[in-house]
């Protein structure tokens, strides 16, 4: 079937097979390969991206579902070169060890901090239940998400 | 993991959508959120041969206040439930219940007409919605009717909904005392579904995962209406169910769980009215 998104701004149509995962969409017709597959059961988070500027698992929506809308990846958080306020936030309070599941931390961590721009260190825990880091990292990755929402600059994706 | 495969279509109107399952019967199922049959199609534990996407049924989404009940369209997503104000002020425990199922992520995907109609009894809003005593609106090829909740949930996965009919709308009564909720939910990690779970509001308790369709204690029923304590009524919790032995927990342990959770839950309820 002919599906029709927006990934990170840029309008992709592709013809492809009625049942194929969003995430398998992204990383095999869209190579954008950020979104990591790691349970496949809708548990780990690790294929977190935003769809219509919220958080969802991308093993568990079908492309299309998604046609019509706007998807953002990683690769998509960046503006003019400058990393996102969250992406920086990563890199200074070193919220990351392995780095699989990062880029799916990370835009969960955009979701939460548009629905509550600043989050008390209990909220960004339970916003960040669906997402597990299997390096047992979480520490640093609050530090991270509390960091990034105290950011002077834009925070917005 | 990848489904086998199907053929999909998008239905533009609920009328359409009946009219698609109705052409297709027993090889079709509609799909909302797809965060319970989704999962269930990568593991080749269904494999429906037409897929019928509501994802464009958005006059299915809302939250009305309709004086003496709450009218919630079968498509709203749990994270909708969950920040509705209207719930929020009238059904607090049905808000609350929203916010505790899966992940913010499955709550941006998920339905609460969804949850409904999938009847696992592990879910927590089926549970909740047999203590609240709703009533589900379905609609089929000759018209709309009512199912109340109590006859709803007829087995594991299985439901009063013909294979024709679409779920489209809960109606939840207003609670005589709204503040007067409790809903306790056992997990191993955050996201699990519930080992055992319960829910109360006025005098009402059900129970999540303690037999193939959620329960509602009639034995603690019962003995609270006859007058009492919250702990001597949860002593009896675990009458009258079917818990499962699974990997989780032995069949005792939940049943000790039933007990531990209903008093709790008695015991806050009482404490907020």
């Amino acid at each position: 079937m002919k599906v029709d998104l927006t990934v990170n701004g840029t309008n992709i149509t592709a013809d492809v097979e009625d049942r194929m995962l969003l995430v398998h969409f992204l990383r095999d017709v869209a190579n954008l390969t950020a979104t990591n597959v790691g349970c496949d059961t809708t548990s780990c988070g690790a294929c977190t991206v935003l769809l219509d500027g919220e958080s969802v698992k991308s093993c568990t929506v079908l492309a299309a579902q998604a046609s019509g809308h706007e998807v953002t990846t990683l690769e998509g958080l960046a503006t003019n070169g400058e990393m996102h306020p969250v992406q920086r936030a990563f890199h200074t309070e070193h919220g990351l060890q392995c780095g699989f599941c990062t880029p799916g931390m990370v835009m969960a961590i955009v979701s939460l901090l548009k629905e509550s721009p600043h989050p008390t260190e209990e909220q960004v825990r339970n916003g960040l239940e669906g997402n597990l880091c299997r390096c047992t990292g979480y520490h640093n990755i609050v530090r991270a998400a509390l960091a990034a929402a105290e950011a002077p600059a834009e925070v917005s994706a | 993991m990848i489904p086998s495969t199907f053929s999909y279509q998008r239905a533009g109107s609920v009328e359409e959508a009946i009219s698609l399952v109705s052409e297709h019967g027993d090889d079709a199922k509609f799909l909302a959120g797809g965060h319970s049959l989704l999962p269930l199609m990568k593991l080749r534990l269904a494999a429906p041969e037409v897929i019928i996407d509501l994802g464009g049924l958005h006059d299915l989404s809302y939250v009305d206040d309709k004086g003496s009940y709450v009218a919630i369209g079968a498509l709203t997503r749990h994270h909708d439930v969950e920040h509705s104000e209207v719930l929020a002020r009238e059904v607090p425990l049905l808000a609350h219940a929203a916010g505790q199922v899966g992940d913010p992520q499955i709550r941006h995907r998920g339905t609460i007409g969804g949850s409904i109609a999938h009847a696992d009894p592990a879910s927590d809003l089926p549970a909740v919605l047999l203590t609240l005593d709703a009533t589900i609106v379905a609609r089929g090829p000759g018209g709309s009717r009512e199912i109340p909740i109590g006859e709803f949930f007829q087995g594991l996965f299985e439901t009063a909904l013909e294979p024709d009919e679409l779920l489209t709308e809960i109606r939840v009564p207003k609670p005589a005392l709204a503040s007067a909720w409790s809903f306790q939910k056992f997990t191993q990690r955050a996201i699990d579904w519930a080992i055992v779970g319960c829910a109360v509001q006025d005098g009402r308790v059900g129970l999540v995962n303690m037999g193939g369709t959620p329960l509602r204690a009639t034995a603690t029923e019962a003995a609270l209406a006859g007058g009492a304590s919250p702990a001597d009524a949860a002593a009896h919790a675990a009458e009258g169910t079917n818990a499962a032995d699974d990997i989780r927990a032995t069949k005792a342990y939940r049943e000790h769980l039933a007990r531990v959770l209903v008093s709790r839950a008695l015991t806050e309820a009482s404490s907020r009215s």
